[in-house]
């Protein structure tokens, strides 16, 4: 693993979410607590709502377009056929990091 | 021969005795009635009334000269009994002696008077008779005059209420730290007190009365206070509560404790002497409510004529009015370790409610403001119902417990077989009832072998009764349905008990409703943060991450992610100025489609979302604002051109729209709320399918509501009509914040008005103008909040949430 900094904690609101553009496309960020997140593809894998955009609730996100439901933890959406890719992240320092190996980026600078 | 009965005193309880015992044997008795004042049986609960003007003593005698006469009474009233002399049976009264074999003591109960300094100055009265409430009618009569009233309990306000409405100058005094501690607690009394003073009447608690000082005249002229003030006036009221009147049984030489003791038989320590109303003490208790003495009177008069009976002291609950505020109480409120209350207030609307709870029992209860419920509490104090089903909803009373308010079954049970309940797929109740009958038992079944309430749902719930009229209890109705698996609350509880228990946070909800989810979900959050900032505007600070993507970043989002950017257009009008800003974004922004709305404005579709805050900036710096086409808000008011071009036009409607509209525009409402105002019936604007539409005629403003025209389609229904512009726009915001606070979350106003019904919306829009103006006042402090444009607010502080939290891809090209 080869983890990247890319943001201070405090840019995602709390139980939301911002996006990462990124060489396998664009990866949502999610904040689920005060030191908590979570990092998973942006696209829903049933209309390509943007997951980001999405109400942040318990460990999961609900999808704007047709409210889908997935968990943060495995990228399973709950009652339907569907999962979405997960990336290691985690928080140090007050600083949020993600594993640039999984994002398709071998090493920080 | 008749025996000899005499009765002393002619109060209620003994009025009512006499009508038992002519009732059961009219030739029993030869009866003797005194009475002190010079006067029969009237109803002395209805001083009041006759104090405020509302009704004259004729109105409230109970038994008149011809009730007595044809009852062979022989009636000595104005006559002071001076002794009883048991040996000779005589009764002494100040014109003679009379004989007896039975009596009969309703002496009542006399005012209790403070010892003060002065207290037996003329111009010193208590509130009892007659005569004490002529003596305030007639201080009504004298302009400027001024009087104070000792005692803020029920009694004391009556008479403060009643000379007040005469005009009279009232102060109360009172020495408890609030009014009527007995029944209320500080904050009812506290409300109790606001409405008084409203009333203009003046209210002093915590005071303590020193002497009452006499004037040149030697009349009663100020009260003084322990702190030296001096209250003047021309009457003083004393009010601080009864005694039985027992001196008469006493002499007598009868058992007297704090009233004459009496048996279950109503009868004393001597056999032929018996006692009831507010003179007696059966088993320790005193009366004075008019319930019991009324038990008394049938018990006496059956023990009278040789039936057997026996008094049982009942709960009595009271329901009162006192200067226009319903009050009820019944029960024990008393403090004790093992009890526990339930207390809803809604300080706004002046309603408190008290339950008294011990174990698993309702043992007291106290309203104020909102007294609808009481006879049903009343009922489970009395009856020691189990309420630990129902503890959680128990103080928004039988409305909330399921089954104890009118029948639901009865109207789907009357629909004829081949009514269609399932709109969508065209199923009438007979084939529901066939299937049913056929084995489909539950509701999964029925949709799957009729397709009834397989489409929109909205029939869901009568196809659930048509499954428990034909199933009966072999069907369980799902109980009501909860907001969503996060709770087992349904929308109004959760509404309800935000208020209740003043739940100003999420967390506060989360924690104190029982949420089983850490911070519920993209169904519950939404409701309770718009449920949340409508009832604490000022408290609570609206959640962006509660709200819908569209919400949050204040346009709509479309299949593609991309956004929907549409300024307001006030009323429907624009200048060449703003047309060209948007056209300059259009371009600018490669907005692939514009398009002119239903609402009469321009929409701008399929802008990126990372553009917004920019695309906003341009259109500020044009003069525009956000149109809130993507909120539960209001979103536009659609007009005519009116007075000011058409040659129909009846009214200013774009003038009116647009005063409308910037009155209005940032509102949350629990769904969209979309507005027209027409100029003429000829209706251009489409206002009568708005949720709230204008139909301007000559003579003003036709207002209508709970219009729909999306998935429903419906016609308004006339609120008022108005007279003039201003009243217009107030019953539009009265009703708009009426909504607001009251509705489920994503219920239209047509949904929410079908269910609350169009005239209790009325009642409290149109009719009570205290009610509306006191919605407007709260519309106005929400708006203090919300009424912002949220692009101004975006492109300040907000902006980079719209980008994204950082680029790989750039880096990784560097």
């Amino acid at each position: 693993m080869s983890w990247i900094d890319i943001a201070d904690i405090e840019d995602i609101p709390l139980r939301g979410a911002r996006v990462l553009k990124t060489a396998m496309g664009c990866v949502a960020v999610f904040r689920t607590g005060e030191a908590e997140v979570f990092a998973t593809a942006d696209r829903c894998p049933h209309k390509g709502g943007p997951l980001s955009d999405g109400i942040v609730h318990g460990h999961k996100v609900t999808c704007p377009l047709h409210n889908w439901v997935f968990d943060l933890n495995t990228g399973q959406a709950q009652g339907e056929e569907g999962s979405i890719a997960t990336f290691p992240v985690r928080v140090e320092g007050g600083r949020i990091l993600i594993d640039g190996t999984a994002v398709g980026r071998r090493s920080a600078a | 021969m008749s025996k000899k009965l005499v009765v002393v005193g002619a109060g209620m309880a003994s009025g009512r005795m006499l009508e038992h015992l002519f009732a059961a044997d009219p030739d029993a008795y030869d009866v003797t009635l005194f009475n002190a004042e010079p006067r029969g049986n009237y109803n002395r609960l209805m001083l009041s009334p006759v104090l405020s003007g509302e009704k004259t003593y004729e109105q409230i005698v109970t038994h008149d000269d011809d009730w007595y006469a044809a009852n062979k009474v022989t009636t000595r009233f104005g006559e002071k009994v001076t002794g009883i002399d048991r040996d000779r049976k005589v009764v002494i009264g100040d014109k003679g002696e009379v004989a007896y074999d039975k009596l009969v003591i309703a002496t009542g109960s006399n005012p209790f008077i403070i010892p003060l300094p002065g207290h037996d100055l003329p111009g010193v009265i208590a509130y009892r008779d007659l005569e004490d409430t002529e003596a305030m009618i007639a201080l009504g009569a004298r302009p400027g005059a001024r009087a104070v009233v000792i005692g803020g309990g029920l009694l004391g306000l009556e008479a403060a209420a009643g000379m007040a409405a005469r005009g009279v100058d009232v102060t109360v005094v009172h020495i408890m730290g609030h009014l009527m501690e007995r029944q209320l607690d500080e904050s009812a009394g506290f409300l109790l007190r606001r409405s008084l003073m409203e009333k203009g009447i003046t209210v002093l608690c915590g005071a303590n009365s020193e002497e009452i000082v006499a004037g040149p005249d030697g009349r009663a002229a100020a009260l003084r206070l322990d702190d030296g003030t001096e209250l003047p006036c021309d009457l003083l009221v004393m009010a601080v509560g009864i005694r039985p009147s027992v001196a008469l049984a006493k002499e007598a030489g009868l058992a007297v404790g704090r009233g004459v003791h009496v048996d279950d038989q109503m009868v004393t320590s001597d056999a032929d002497i018996l006692a009831l109303g507010e003179c007696v003490e059966h088993n320790g208790a005193l009366f004075g409510l008019v319930a019991p003495l009324y038990d008394q009177a049938k018990v006496l008069a059956h023990t009278l004529t040789g039936t057997a009976d026996a008094f049982v002291n009942k709960e009595v609950s009271t329901k009162l009015k006192v200067t226009g505020c319903d009050l009820f109480s019944a029960g024990d409120f008393a403090d004790a370790a093992n009890r526990e209350d339930i207390v809803f207030r809604d300080p706004s609307r002046g309603v408190y409610k008290r339950l008294v709870i011990e174990g698993d029992r309702l043992i007291g209860a106290v309203m104020y403001g909102d007294t609808a419920d009481g006879a049903w509490f009343y009922s489970l104090i009395k009856d020691r119902t189990d309420i630990a089903e129902m503890r959680e909803t128990l103080i928004f009373g039988p409305a909330y417990q399921g089954g104890a308010a009118a029948d639901p079954l009865s109207a789907v049970a009357a629909l004829p077989l081949d009514a269609e309940i399932c709109g969508c797929n065209g199923i009438c109740k007979g084939t529901i009832v066939d299937a049913i009958a056929g084995g489909a038992t539950d509701l999964g079944a029925v949709r799957a072998k009729t397709k009834a309430s397989a489409s929109c749902g909205t029939c869901t719930g009568l196809v659930e009764q048509v499954l428990q009229l034909q199933l009966g209890d072999s069907f369980k109705m799902p109980a009501a349905q909860p907001v969503c698996a996060c709770t087992d609350h349904t929308h109004e509880d959760v509404r309800r008990l935000i208020k209740v228990k003043e739940l100003k946070s999420q967390p506060a909800v989360w924690q104190e409703l029982g949420w089983k989810t850490p911070n519920g979900c993209h169904v519950c959050r939404p409701a309770v943060n718009f449920y949340l900032l409508a009832d604490w505007p000022l408290e609570y600070a609206d959640d962006p991450q509660s709200r819908f993507v569209n919400e949050r970043k204040h346009a709509n989002i479309q299949k593609d992610g991309t956004f929907s950017v549409m300024p307001r257009m006030w009323g429907g009008i624009t200048t060449p100025d703003e047309l060209r800003a948007i056209a300059d974004a259009a371009d600018k922004y490669n907005v692939p489609t514009v398009k002119v709305t239903g609402g009469q404005r321009i929409d701008l579709l399929g802008v990126r979302g990372e553009d917004l805050p920019a695309i906003w900036a341009d259109l500020n710096r044009a003069g525009m604002v956000s149109g809130h086409a993507y909120s539960k808000g209001l979103r536009t008011v659609k007009t005519c051109v009116g007075s000011d071009h058409c040659r129909f036009g009846t009214q200013d409607s774009t003038g009116l729209g647009i005063k409308l509209e910037k009155v209005l525009w940032g509102s949350w409402t629990p769904h969209k709320v979309k507005l027209g105002v027409s100029g003429c019936p000829r209706n251009c604007a489409e206002a009568t399918c708005k949720d709230v539409g204008i139909v301007c005629v000559d003579s003003g403003y036709q207002v209508g509501v709970a219009g729909a025209a999306g998935m429903d389609v419906k016609e308004t229904e006339r609120l008022a009509n108005a007279t003039t512009e201003e009243e217009a726009i107030e019953l539009t915001i009265a009703f708009i914040q009426l909504y607001r606070e009251n509705a489920k979350y994503l219920d239209r106003p047509y949904k929410w008005v079908a269910k609350v019904g169009l005239d209790w919306v009325k009642e409290r829009v149109v009719d009570d103008l205290d009610s509306r103006r006191a919605l407007v006042e709260r519309f106005e402090i929400s708006q203090s909040v919300y009424r912002k444009d949220p692009w101004a607010q975006h492109v300040a502080t907000e902006r980079k949430r719209y980008a994204p939290l950082a680029d790989l891809t750039l880096e990784a090209a560097e």
